[in-house]
């Protein structure tokens, strides 16, 4: 178990190395380049921008830049926005919380719901109930999360007025009553797409479960249909489910942009898109520092979950 | 309980199966998967089911246990289990018999067990669900049932996942977890089948064992007149879903009345003892010779440490003549598959060499290779795996050929010659895999390597997955093809009644290395190594020094 945790654990220090000296070079190789937005500005002279390129180091050797930003980004520095000039890690701090807050709710909404769908979907195949799951699922992944969302802010905020329309909380109020309300709407609409996939392959991975000889080897005993589904198949059917969470998690974590748009949520969503128009390049740099730390790090908890659950790997 | 093994009434059944028929769903290739099955299981006895594949032995298992899927439905007939009937109980009643009164053992004791759950879990659970005893006098019982069944330490036993255990010992965990409750019958549906040959020995003692001690009545499903004339009382025979012969194991070994028995007897390999004679062609020119071959399997990180190292093949030496068999004999993990990997190089081995016709191959790349491969060619054990189902037969056969150099319209005539040659009829060179038997199959696997007109084929357990009807015609066909083209064969078999069958030699691997070596007189009668005798002296149906039950010559 050590073993393979050190492996891994390097494993995923080697990607992140990648992974960052791909991101660094790509956005100071595009055109433009850190200093673009200056450039449309009329009372900058070609002077002014030299001087600003001195005194950012822009104008040293593109490695030398790199090393200088990977080891400050090591060190808790990870520099500042060119907007506000607020450390970067403060600005994603900002946004993380709001993200956290719904994508937490959304995931244990599609989690729940997903694992239940898929669980019955499998036990009953072929029901009206099966068939219903399928057709829905269908619909949910193939009809965009922003239709959804508009038209969830038109029957219940504008026709039917019982939820806001939009942001975290009402400015005056900051009760936890009033950000949950705030919170149904877009939790549900992320949710559908994700209990979508969810519930397809819990279903999946269900049915292995239950052609299984184990799983007859439990009837032969006689043990109940529900013992049998509780104990024997769901925890095995949940060991693929959870290195599925692993990977889905941290595009949960950062691709709400869609959602968080629709209902002007302050989430890292925003923050990337916003970040890109104002070509703030230390915040840009560090969201997708901070992503693929979340993709690697969630892959790695997701490995040790299932190492932990399953005696196979945990114990050879 | 005093073992009660002799002197039954015919109403004394602890199990009774009257008139059973079972549907199949239409479209199916018969109409029934039994069809008005009669038989009883007398109290303190074993009763074996034996069958080929889709015999319907199985089905007749789930139905008593009231197991079958709800696609096939029980259509008339009655079963009784200890005075219950089953047929049309419901399902609470029947739930409350499983485990209790009737309990069943299955083929393949790695699928069988919850791989996240103890051994002790598992066996404590069939008393939980049955509402027997606290949750300490279920602990002591089940500890209890694993020193019964023989596993060892059973106090540290009771906390192990069953992946860390032997398929012997899984198969006693079964075997425990079935007992727990005292049933009156268990069911053992091919419980040996997947196991080796000495494990399979030990299970069939200690099956044996208890249930006489607890006199226990046994119904014993197995394709193998071996196993049957080890454990059986009384014997059903079955084809296509119908009884066709029961009575006692004596009346039906010794003197079977129906064709069908008599046919499946005579098929059934036996030691022979007697070496194959010498074909009048033969050469005495080695075609293969194997000095010192090794290969290792590393897995884990050697960077991390927790690194696991198997030496699967140890410096193991032979040579083949060539026209000639050698037969390569061993159990699971004996390193004989790995062998036969690193002779057609589908693996490199570490350290040793392979010389083919006089020239060492072990060093050779892929591509020096490549001109040498027609000429070594391999059957594989599974005739479902190992042919294309995308591809029809006459692709298969041809496609080879074609890539190394033949014209294609030579190939398609050659490719018709072999199925005639192998006993199938011309018009399966357009047809595709699923629509011929497992037989059939493996008669395509074995005209796909004759293809290459092969100097050298190697057989992976060719018959290990076919009924023993159609392995003996598989046999028989290898036979006269090496007699009619004189290519060398290396037999790899767990099987030493096979391997007796077809081999003019026989090597025995255990851990990687060649242990004895010698024709099949010298391995069957006077084994001169320990563990060949300890092999043999397991093969179910068969002492060769004692007074066989069966005097069938084959």
């Amino acid at each position: 178990m050590r073993g393979f945790l050190l492996n891994r654990l390097s494993q995923s220090l080697v990607l992140l190395l990648i992974v960052s000296v791909i991101g660094f070079v790509v956005l100071n190789l595009i055109p433009g380049g850190p200093l673009a937005q200056f450039g449309l500005d009329p009372s900058m002279t070609q002077d002014d921008l030299n001087r600003l390129k001195e005194q950012l180091g822009l104008n040293r050797p593109l490695w030398m830049q790199y090393l200088d930003w990977a080891w400050r980004l090591v060190q808790g520095d990870w520099g500042h926005s060119f907007r506000d000039g607020a450390p970067v890690l403060d600005v994603i701090g900002r946004h993380l919380v709001a993200t956290l807050l719904l994508m937490g709710s959304s995931t244990v909404i599609a989690i729940a719901i997903g694992t239940w769908i898929g669980i019955r979907g499998a036990t009953h195949r072929y029901s009206v109930f099966d068939y219903l799951a399928t057709v829905g699922a269908m619909v949910a992944l193939s009809i965009p999360t922003f239709w959804f969302g508009l038209v969830g802010i038109y029957v219940f905020s504008l026709r039917l007025g019982w939820l806001p329309a939009g942001n975290m909380y009402t400015i005056g109020d900051g009760s936890a009553l009033n950000y949950l309300h705030h919170l149904i709407m877009p939790s549900i609409v992320l949710a559908l797409v994700h209990v979508a996939i969810w519930s397809r392959y819990m279903r999946t991975a269900t049915l292995d479960v239950i052609s299984q000889e184990f799983v007859k080897t439990a009837r032969a005993k006689g043990l109940s249909e529900r013992r049998i589904l509780m104990k024997h198949v769901v925890g095995n059917a949940l060991l693929p489910m959870i290195t599925l969470a692993g990977m889905q998690l941290p595009s949960v974590l950062t691709g709400a942009l869609v959602t968080e748009t629709v209902f002007t949520w302050p989430g890292m969503g925003r923050l990337f898109l916003d970040s890109l128009g104002y070509s703030d390049y230390p915040v840009v740099m560090g969201l997708l520092m901070f992503s693929a730390i979340l993709v690697v790090l969630c892959n790695l908890i997701a490995d040790i979950v299932v190492a932990i659950i399953d005696p196979r790997i945990r114990l050879s | 309980m005093a073992a009660r093994t002799e002197a039954v009434s015919g109403d004394d059944a602890a199990l009774s199966v009257r008139g059973l028929t079972v549907d199949l769903p239409k479209g199916m290739e018969r109409t029934h998967a039994v069809e008005n099955i009669s038989f009883d299981l007398k109290r303190g006895q074993i009763l074996c089911i034996i069958g080929e594949s889709g015999s319907g032995k199985s089905v007749t298992a789930n139905t008593i246990m009231g197991l079958l899927p709800k696609l096939i439905p029980v259509s008339s007939g009655a079963i009784h289990v200890d005075g219950s009937a089953i047929i049309g109980a419901p399902a609470k009643k029947l739930r409350g018999l499983r485990g209790r009164v009737v309990s069943m053992i299955f083929q393949d004791p790695l699928s069988a067990l919850n791989p996240l759950m103890t051994v002790g879990e598992q066996i404590t659970e069939v008393l939980t669900a049955h509402g027997v005893g606290t949750k300490a006098s279920r602990r002591k019982r089940a500890i209890e049932l694993l020193t019964e069944v023989g596993l060892p330490d059973p106090e540290l036993m009771y906390y192990q996942y069953p992946f860390r255990l032997s398929g012997g010992q899984r198969q006693r965990v079964m075997i425990a977890m079935a007992l727990a409750l005292e049933p009156t019958v268990l069911i053992a549906d091919e419980p040996t089948t997947a196991l080796d040959v000495t494990t399979q020995a030990q299970i069939l003692k200690l099956i044996r064992d208890i249930q006489r001690r607890k006199g226990m009545s046994v119904m014993f499903i197995t394709h193998d007149f071996g196993v049957v004339a080890e454990i059986a009382d009384s014997v059903v025979v079955m084809e296509k879903g119908r009884v066709v012969e029961q009575g006692s194991a004596e009346q039906v070994l010794k003197s079977p009345t129906h064709p069908y028995t008599q046919r499946l007897i005579a098929a059934v390999p036996h030691l022979t003892g007697k070496d194959r004679a010498v074909r009048e062609k033969a050469s005495n020119e080695t075609i293969l010779k194997i000095e010192g071959l090794s290969k290792t399997y590393r897995s884990g990180s050697a960077l991390f440490g927790s690194q696991r190292i198997v030496p699967a093949v140890k410096d193991v030496s032979f040579d083949l003549t060539a026209g000639r068999t050698l037969g390569v004999v061993g159990e699971s993990g004996s390193g004989k598959s790995s062998l036969g990997r690193l002779l057609i190089k589908l693996q490199d081995s570490d350290g040793g060499r392979i010389l083919f016709e006089g020239r060492d191959i072990a060093k050779l790349s892929e591509s020096e290779f490549r001109p040498l491969r027609p000429r070594i060619q391999m059957i594989f054990q599974d005739p479902f795996a190992s042919l294309n189902p995308r591809s029809t037969i006459g692709q298969i056969l041809t496609v080879g050929p074609v890539a190394h150099g033949m014209p294609y319209a030579q190939a398609r005539e050659e490719a018709r010659a072999l199925l005639a040659h192998v006993g199938l009829d011309a018009g399966a060179f357009g047809r595709y895999p699923h629509e011929f038997s497992g037989g059939q199959r493996q008669r395509i696997g074995i005209a796909r390597a004759l293809m290459f007109k092969p100097k050298l084929l190697i057989a992976d357990e060719a018959v290990s997955a076919l009924d023993v009807s159609i392995q003996a015609q598989i046999l028989k066909l290898l036979d006269q093809i090496q007699r009619e083209t004189g290519v060398s064969m290396i037999f790899i078999t767990h099987d030493l009644r096979v391997a007796s069958q077809i081999c003019d030699e026989i090597a025995v691997m255990q851990k990687g290395q060649i242990v004895e070596r010698g024709p099949p007189s010298q391995i069957f009668l006077d084994p001169r190594s320990a563990y060949t005798r300890e092999l043999v002296a397991a093969i179910p149906g068969e002492r060769p020094r004692d007074t066989r039950p069966i005097a069938v010559n084959s």
